[in-house]
């Protein structure tokens, strides 16, 4: 039986906080037994703060923070769990319209391929280079983010350096859309709704859905610390299928309107409910003249497997790492993130048809390349030839 | 003892990143007392990393609540905006400390490389002194409900008085009466009174 303690669990206002939410509100929580109580958080800093010192049992987190934190990378060294992935997809790559323009100088149009764009925005870099003017300024939302390895691998892949040729800051979500109307940064990428926010104000176009750059991308997942795990076995298979069943919830378009409005709440995200609904119905506006533009899997809270902690997936986060020199490669470190995320507590917790038996797969990206976890040694090899 | 300490630390630039004008005066009051100097506090986050750059800090202390947490979390990627490398805490394995700072709500950066007893004391200090703002805004907050509380059982006994012809310890004798047989509070008696009487107006 569950001990009957509350579980606390923290969060930030981000779209991809609709399974937590859905869970708390929609009883799948106490329907597992679970008393769970969600905790609105301002800034990632302070999720992984407070899931170390134990003020948070678990969290809605960044996927690289949660190995971060089990490799000692950036700060204290604490071994954490990810039995669930909180969801596939979600994020894109927003640029000023004063960029977007410039692109679209260059050719391109609403909807075309990353490459495509890519090269366009680098034409428009070197153009900058050439005529003396000051870098592009790109932001994300946290060093070890999803956000920041799928910008910089767009960038990287279309000839601009994101170390040398563009400056990459580091942005709150709330703050991206002003920071771009007042001119302050040239692009970003963050999850929904605020791609959506940049849109609808006038501050910027939807280049990018990160989907298209890395296919069915994960994105946040479900952490807590590798002791909590251990001694509360039953609570976290629990808080894992309330999630699971949730996320199911969430994925039917049937619940997506009441589910907009639950999650426009100010407890939740606090945003528009019709603007919520763009992310959630996988139907966004790139341009704010613009039709709305079927994205299909853009945000995938279930389907595809979407809950389950591939291992490939957190092998591909700390090649980045490594790539973009956070964390100097030691083979010590592999056996130590492949533990970090845990099918097997997933595969515990839910007994359903769709749950993988294997533990890592392939993954593929828009310019052709495949990561092997297999192969980790001649992927971050790879890097050094570039 | 100590003094001799406080002659060894004016050297230490801090910088307190504080939204809050009140909490980031009473931190900054306290490191003056405490011998430090050299304190400068942002309260302005536009272009923060900027800022910083220009203060070049060897300390900064940080609210929880500020979301710009994050920008600075950047700091410990970027050698190439910071000239120095900027960490969390002294040491690694203090966990107390950080238990003890998120406890209070406060962050700290140190620059990396800076002695562990050099620091602690500004931490010390930051930490008590959130503390203290806590406690003092957790009193405030006391202190206006039971004044909220008090405004609304006079305007029940203002209403019990003009609609029922009561003196006025009469009025207050009856709310009493009437919270200690409900076990309810008096404030809330007080409550229902007044919402009744603005909905048989």
């Amino acid at each position: 039986m569950n001990d009957v303690t509350t579980t606390v669990v923290g969060f930030i206002p981000l779209l991809d906080c609709a399974p937590l939410a859905v869970a708390a509100e929609k009883g799948f929580a106490s329907a597992e037994g679970l008393d769970l109580r969600l905790v609105r958080e301002t800034s990632w800093a302070n999720i992984r703060d407070r899931v170390v010192v134990g003020h948070f049992d678990a969290a809605h987190m960044l996927a690289p923070m949660a190995i971060a934190s089990t490799l000692g990378v950036g700060h204290l060294k604490v071994p954490m769990a990810v039995p669930l992935s909180m969801g596939l997809g979600g994020n894109a790559i927003t640029l000023s319209l004063r960029v977007w323009d410039a692109m679209s100088a260059e050719g391109v149009a609403v909807g075309d391929d990353p490459k495509t764009l890519g090269e366009a925005l680098r034409r428009v870099v070197q153009a900058r280079e050439r005529a003396q003017k000051s870098q592009f300024t790109f932001a994300m939302v946290y060093p070890f983010s999803a956000h920041n390895y799928e910008l910089r691998y767009w960038l990287a892949a279309c000839g601009i350096d994101p170390d040398r040729d563009v400056r990459l800051v580091v942005i709150p979500p709330p703050l991206l859309v002003d920071a771009m109307r007042e001119g302050q940064i040239d692009g970003f990428c963050v999850g929904e709704p605020w791609n959506s926010v940049a849109v609808s104000v006038g501050a910027g176009a939807i280049a990018v859905p990160t989907t298209a750059i890395w296919g069915l991308s994960p994105e946040k997942v479900l952490g807590c610390r590798l002791e909590w795990a251990q001694r509360h076995p039953d609570r976290l298979q629990a808080l894992v299928r309330a999630l699971y069943r949730s996320a199911q919830w969430c994925e039917d378009p049937a619940n997506h309107q009441e589910l907009a409005r639950l999650l426009a709440e100010p407890r939740f995200v606090g945003a528009p409910a019709d603007i919520l609904l763009y992310g959630l119905s996988n139907r966004l506006r790139l341009v704010r003249e613009g039709e709305l533009c079927h994205l299909p899997d853009f945000y995938v809270p279930a389907s595809h497997a979407a809950n389950f902690p591939w291992v490939s997936h957190a092998l591909w986060f700390y090649s980045q790492m490594v790539r973009w020199n956070q964390v100097a490669f030691d083979v010590s470190h592999v056996a130590q993130v492949r533990a970090t995320y845990r099918p097997d507590l997933y595969r515990l917790a839910v007994a359903a048809a769709d749950v993988p038996t294997i533990d890592t797969k392939i993954e593929g990206f828009f310019d052709g390349q495949r990561f092997d976890p297999d192969d980790l040694f001649a992927h971050l090899h790879s890097f050094d030839k570039k | 003892m100590s003094e001799v300490r406080h002659k060894s630390e004016p050297s230490l630039r801090v910088l307190i990143v504080d939204q809050n004008v009140t909490r980031a005066s009473i931190l900054e009051e306290g490191l003056r007392e405490a011998g430090y100097t050299q304190v400068t506090v942002l309260r302005e986050m536009h272009n923060l990393l900027r800022r910083i750059v220009d203060i070049d800090p060897e300390v900064i202390v940080i609210d929880l609540e500020n979301p710009n947490r994050d920008v600075l979390e950047q700091m410990f990627q970027v050698s190439r905006v910071v000239r120095r490398p900027i960490a969390m805490f002294v040491d690694r394995s203090d966990t107390d400390m950080i238990e003890a700072a998120v406890d209070a709500g406060v962050g700290s950066y140190v620059v990396d490389g800076l002695k562990k007893e050099r620091v602690k004391s500004v931490l010390d200090t930051a930490i008590s002194r959130f503390k203290a703002f806590n406690k003092l805004r957790e009193e405030l907050d006391l202190a206006r409900q039971a004044l909220d509380e008090r405004k609304i059982v006079e305007r029940a006994k203002g209403i019990l008085m003009k609609q029922r012809g009561m003196s006025e310890e009469a009025a207050y004798a009856l709310l009493r009466k009437a919270a200690m047989n409900e076990n309810r509070r008096l404030s809330e008696v007080a409550q229902s009174v007044v919402t009744a009487a603005s909905l048989f107006k």
